[in-house]
């Protein structure tokens, strides 16, 4: 679904990408870990266009996106969340969704009807927000929720998109034990339909999520394979595992 | 739920239009022009919030607009063009034309760059105009033929002028508040309070904000063409960065973003000026702290003290 090819990415003198490839099959979730400042989000960055590769590729569904502009990457099927939660607050949190659906849902220049009362989008919004647990806050302002909702309305904002794939930037950030259960149940339950690319640092969610894991040590990739291969790796461990685990 | 906002919005209108027959009862007819000065800055007030409020994009060059639209309709008529439906066309292309380009440019930036470029714009506009010597220059242009509507002089003075005002403000309040419940205006707002978030639902942001300043430009020129009909005048003035500060003030005086929040700044600071001009010669002394204090302790505008929490974000 998704295959990047050798992506590097320099800041000035810092590499934080060297010679990145990686692919995400359709059903799967690939997990990247690393250790804090290894370039996890700058590589989801460069996925989703919100910064521009030095060289290399990014195929979504076979398609070069590497040219692409954000939106245009959105349009195209790529879903993301933001490490730094990252929703409309002044908005609802039925709005916040129903945005998302009504960039998927025919043009948005229309300049003199009521978006807010548009069915259509009101009730494709309300089956995500069930699916993500949140209907009950439908009506609140973004603004209100609390750290955990948010999390899960961003996870709403992005299957609005009807994505082909989710980037998720440590969705778990920040979250307690039960919290972080639920996502991970939420995650798990959204696989099946959404191949994801997930970069998170709560080792319990990877082991749990992921197919696949990639470990990304000072922008390389130094070790990659099933949750139980990586653990065992020596490279890995010594990288990133070493300390705690 | 009852619509406090239209209602509100619809005591504002029904005493307006009530304002030429009330007026004269009081022995006030000689209101009627300060009335009309109060809606042509409304009407550019309430473009300004379409952007600025609804937007989230500061723009410090907004009367530029006014100018445009006003020496459009000068020079139209100074070449024997007196139709005003047609110098409406010539005023909307010509304001549009400039803002599509200028807001091409100025939206590469956002914030207080966006701001430093209006207004970089708006001094170009306005320096363009004091030099406009065919046309009076600094000193500005007395227009000696007014425009009619199908050859009638009705929208010339007194009443009818009047009335087409009005048509004109509701025209704008009405559209403005349309404009920012549909889909376009839900995207201009989500690129308001978060950027990169509506970028990564799937917007060209960019696109929406362009439109907007377009249309708000468009809507500033109108109040500019009205402006010419009612002064009989125009000069450069009418451009200056000040008078771009005097909208901003309406539009955050009254509420941003909200139904009628521009109409009741741009009355609340046409009135003020009148009043405390009137009553002693140092009035801003007294003005600018009045401001202060709104800003304060009303910090959803006007709107807010009339209804509270009716900013329409939804
Ligand atoms: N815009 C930027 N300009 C320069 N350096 C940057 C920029 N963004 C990130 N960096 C640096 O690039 C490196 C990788 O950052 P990145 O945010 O991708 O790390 P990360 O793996 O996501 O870390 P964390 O686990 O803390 O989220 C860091 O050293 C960071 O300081
Ligand atoms: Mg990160």
């Amino acid at each position: 679904m998704l295959a990047i090819e050798s992506l590097n990415k320099n800041f000035g003198a810092l590499q934080v990408s060297k010679d990145i490839s990686l692919s995400v099959a359709p059903g799967q979730c690939h997990a990247v870990i690393g250790p804090n400042g290894a370039g996890k989000t700058t590589l989801i960055h460069q996925i989703s266009g919100v910064l521009r590769q030095d060289s290399g590729r990014v195929l979504l569904g076979g398609r070069d996106v590497s040219h692409l502009s954000v939106w245009e990457r959105v349009q195209a099927g790529l879903g993301r969340t933001f490490q730094i939660t990252s929703v409309l607050p002044t908005f609802s949190v039925l709005e916040n969704v129903a945005t998302a659906v009504q960039a998927k849902t025919g043009s948005s220049m229309r300049f003199f009807t009521s978006a807010a009362g548009e069915a259509t989008l009101n009730e494709q919004a309300q089956a995500i927000l069930s699916r993500v647990g949140l209907s009950d806050r439908a009506d609140r302002p973004a603004a209100d929720l609390s750290h955990g909702e948010l999390r899960l309305l961003e996870i709403a904002i992005a299957l609005a998109g009807s994505p082909k794939l989710l980037l998720l930037d440590e969705p778990m950030a920040g979250l307690g034990k039960t919290e972080s259960a639920v996502l991970i149940d939420l995650l798990n339950e959204l696989r099946s339909s959404f191949p994801m690319l997930l970069v998170e640092h709560d080792m319990d969610a990877v082991f749990q999520l992921a197919d696949e894991v990639s470990v990304l040590v000072d922008g390389k990739i130094v070790a990659r394979g099933t949750p139980s291969e990586v653990r065992e790796n020596p490279q890995a461990r010594a990288a990133y595992l070493g300390e705690g685990a | 739920m009852m619509d406090r906002g239209a209602l509100i919005g619809g005591m504002i209108f029904a005493l307006l239009l009530a304002m030429p027959v009330l007026l004269p009862i009081l022995g006030a007819g000689y209101l009627t022009g300060l009335l009309i000065k109060a809606m042509l800055l409304a009407i550019a007030a309430i473009s300004l919030d379409l952007i600025i409020g609804h937007g989230g994009m500061v723009s410090l060059g907004h009367a530029a607009f006014i100018g445009v639209g006003a020496y459009a309709t000068a020079i139209g008529l100074e070449s024997g063009i007196e139709e005003i439906l047609l110098l409406l066309v010539i005023t909307l292309a010509v304001t549009g034309g400039i803002a599509l380009i200028t807001g091409m440019l100025a939206l590469r930036t956002s914030g207080v760059y966006f701001l430093m470029i209006t207004l970089a714009f708006g001094q170009m506009i306005y320096f363009t105009l004091t030099s406009l010597a065919a046309y009076g220059g600094d000193d500005g242009l007395t227009l000696w033929s007014l425009a009619t509507l199908f050859g009638s002089d009705i929208v010339q003075e007194g009443e009818g002028l009047y009335f087409f005002v009005l048509a004109a403000l509701f025209l704008s309040w009405f559209s403005v508040w349309r404009i920012s419940q549909s889909r376009f205006g839900r995207v201009l707002r989500a690129a308001r309070d978060n950027p990169q978030r509506a970028e990564v639902m799937g917007y060209p942001i960019v696109r929406y904000q362009l439109i907007a300043y377009v249309i708000a430009a468009c809507i500033a020129g109108v109040s500019g063409l009205l402006l010419v009909q009612y002064a009989e005048f125009v000069s450069p003035s009418i451009a200056a960065w000040q008078r771009s500060g005097d909208l901003i003030v309406a539009v955050v005086l009254g509420g941003l973003g909200s139904r009628n929040g521009a109409i009741l700044g741009a009355f609340f600071i046409v009135i003020m000026e009148e009043f405390l001009s009137s009553i002693f010669h140092e009035w801003r002394l007294i003005y600018g702290p009045l401001l202060v204090i709104l800003v304060l302790y009303a910090k959803g505008g006007l709107n807010d003290l009339i209804h509270p929490k009716s900013r329409e974000a939804s």
